[in-house]
C-alpha cells in the first residue's frame, strides 16, 4: 500500500544555526519583538510503497540513516500516514 | 624516479576544479586524467584526487549522493589499502560524507560564500600529501566556499588533536590562530585534517589555484609535490612503487 511521510531533519541542538537566527533577525526587524528563536532545517515529503505501518517505519528508519540525516549534526524524525488519509502519525 | 606519479582526478555532475588540478598536475610532470563519477575502477594509479565544486549540486547535503557514486566505492578501497587521496573543498566535504575522515562541513557562521587567500598554519604534517613542508610554519592558499564550518563532537575534536591529525588552521599573517583569522566559523579553526595513516587529506583550501608565482603564490604545489617523495618512500604496495 502507498503510505506518505514528512521526514523533518533539523541540526542537532548545541549546533550554531546561522540561518536560523538570520530568519530570526529578520522577523524582529519587520517588529515581531517576541521572537526568540528560529531554527531552520529541512522537509522532505516522500511518497512510497510498504506491505504495512511497521515496514513503513522501518524504511524510513533506514532511509533517514542511510541518506536523508548526517547524524554527526542532524536529527531527523517524521509523520507517516497511509495515502488517502487525513491524520498522520508522528515516529522518528 | 621512474616514472611521473599517475593520479586519477574524480569528476561529478558539478565539479568545478578538475581543470585547476589537472593544471597543476600538468606544472608537476604529472600523468593526471580525470575519472567520470560513473566509473568504478580507478585504474593503475599511484594517488587519487576530490577536487571541489559541487557534486550532484550540492543537493540534501554537501557530498551526499557524491559519497554513494561508483568512483566514491574505488576511492574507498584504494583508501583502504593505503592509497594517497586528496580531497579539497567539496571532496573534503564528500571524504566526510563519505565517513573517510570525521566530522563534517556546515554552511559558514556569516551565512556568505568566501573567496579570498587565506594564511594557513601547518601542524604534525606528514603523511602522503604534506611531507614538504615544515611544522608550525604559515602558507597562502585561495579559499573559496559557502560550506566550510568544521564541525565535529567535542570528543572528536580532542581525539583529532591528541593524535596529531588537525594539520591546517586558519591563521593571520604573522600566523597566529586567532577567532579574527577564521573565515568560516570552523570548530578550534579546524582547515585541514588527515586520518590515522595519514594518506587521507581533507582540506576547504584549494592547492590547485597555488600552484604558479603568476597566479599569486606556490604553496598549493608545494602539498602536491610532497606526494612524490612519499611515493617513493612506501615500501609496500610494489604495483603503485614509482
Amino acid at each position: 500500500m502507498r503510505w506518505l511521510a514528512e521526514v523533518h531533519v533539523r541540526l542537532r541542538p548545541g549546533i550554531a544555526d546561522p540561518e536560523g537566527q538570520t530568519i530570526a533577525g529578520g522577523l524582529r526587524s519587520l517588529g515581531f519583538d517576541e521572537v526568540h528563536e528560529v531554527h531552520a532545517g529541512k522537509l522532505l515529503r516522500i511518497a512510497f510503497e510498504a506491505d504495512d505501518q511497521a515496514a513503513a517505519d522501518a524504511a524510513l528508519e533506514s532511509m533517514c540513516r542511510r541518506l536523508l540525516a548526517n547524524p554527526v549534526m542532524e536529527t531527523a524524525d517524521w509523520e507517516l500516514r497511509a495515502a488517502g488519509e487525513t491524520a498522520g502519525r508522528v515516529g522518528s | 624516479m621512474s616514472r611521473a606519479p599517475r593520479v586519477a582526478v574524480a569528476v561529478f555532475p558539478g565539479t568545478w576544479s578538475e581543470r585547476d588540478f589537472l593544471h597543476a598536475a600538468s606544472v608537476l610532470g604529472w600523468d593526471a586524467r580525470p575519472v567520470w563519477h560513473t566509473e568504478g575502477e580507478l585504474g593503475n594509479v599511484d594517488a587519487v584526487v576530490l577536487p571541489g565544486g559541487f557534486a550532484h549540486g550540492d543537493h540534501l547535503r554537501t557530498g551526499a549522493i557524491a559519497r554513494f557514486s561508483p568512483v566514491m566505492h574505488a576511492v574507498e578501497a584504494f583508501a583502504d589499502a593505503g592509497g594517497p587521496v586528496l580531497g579539497s573543498c567539496n571532496g573534503f566535504q564528500i571524504l566526510c560524507e563519505a565517513g573517510m575522515l570525521p566530522g563534517v562541513l556546515l554552511r559558514n557562521d556569516h551565512l556568505q560564500f568566501r573567496c579570498d587567500w587565506q594564511t594557513l598554519r601547518v601542524e604534525h604534517p606528514a603523511g602522503a600529501w604534506l611531507g614538504d613542508l615544515s611544522d608550525g610554519e604559515t602558507i597562502r592558499l585561495p579559499i573559496s566556499h559557502g560550506e566550510g564550518r568544521y564541525h565535529a563532537d567535542e570528543a572528536t575534536l580532542d581525539d583529532l588533536e591528541r593524535t596529531g591529525l588537525v594539520v591546517l588552521r586558519y591563521a593571520d599573517a604573522a600566523g597566529a590562530v586567532t577567532p579574527e583569522a577564521n573565515p568560516n566559523g570552523s570548530l578550534r579553526s579546524i582547515a585541514g585534517i588527515v586520518n590515522p595513516r595519514g594518506n587521507v587529506l581533507g582540506l576547504m583550501p584549494h592547492p590547485e589555484r597555488a600552484a604558479e608565482t603568476e597566479v599569486g603564490g606556490t604553496d598549493g604545489l608545494r602539498i602536491l609535490a610532497s606526494l612524490e617523495r612519499w611515493l617513493v618512500a612506501q615500501p609496500a604496495a610494489p604495483e603503485r612503487r614509482l
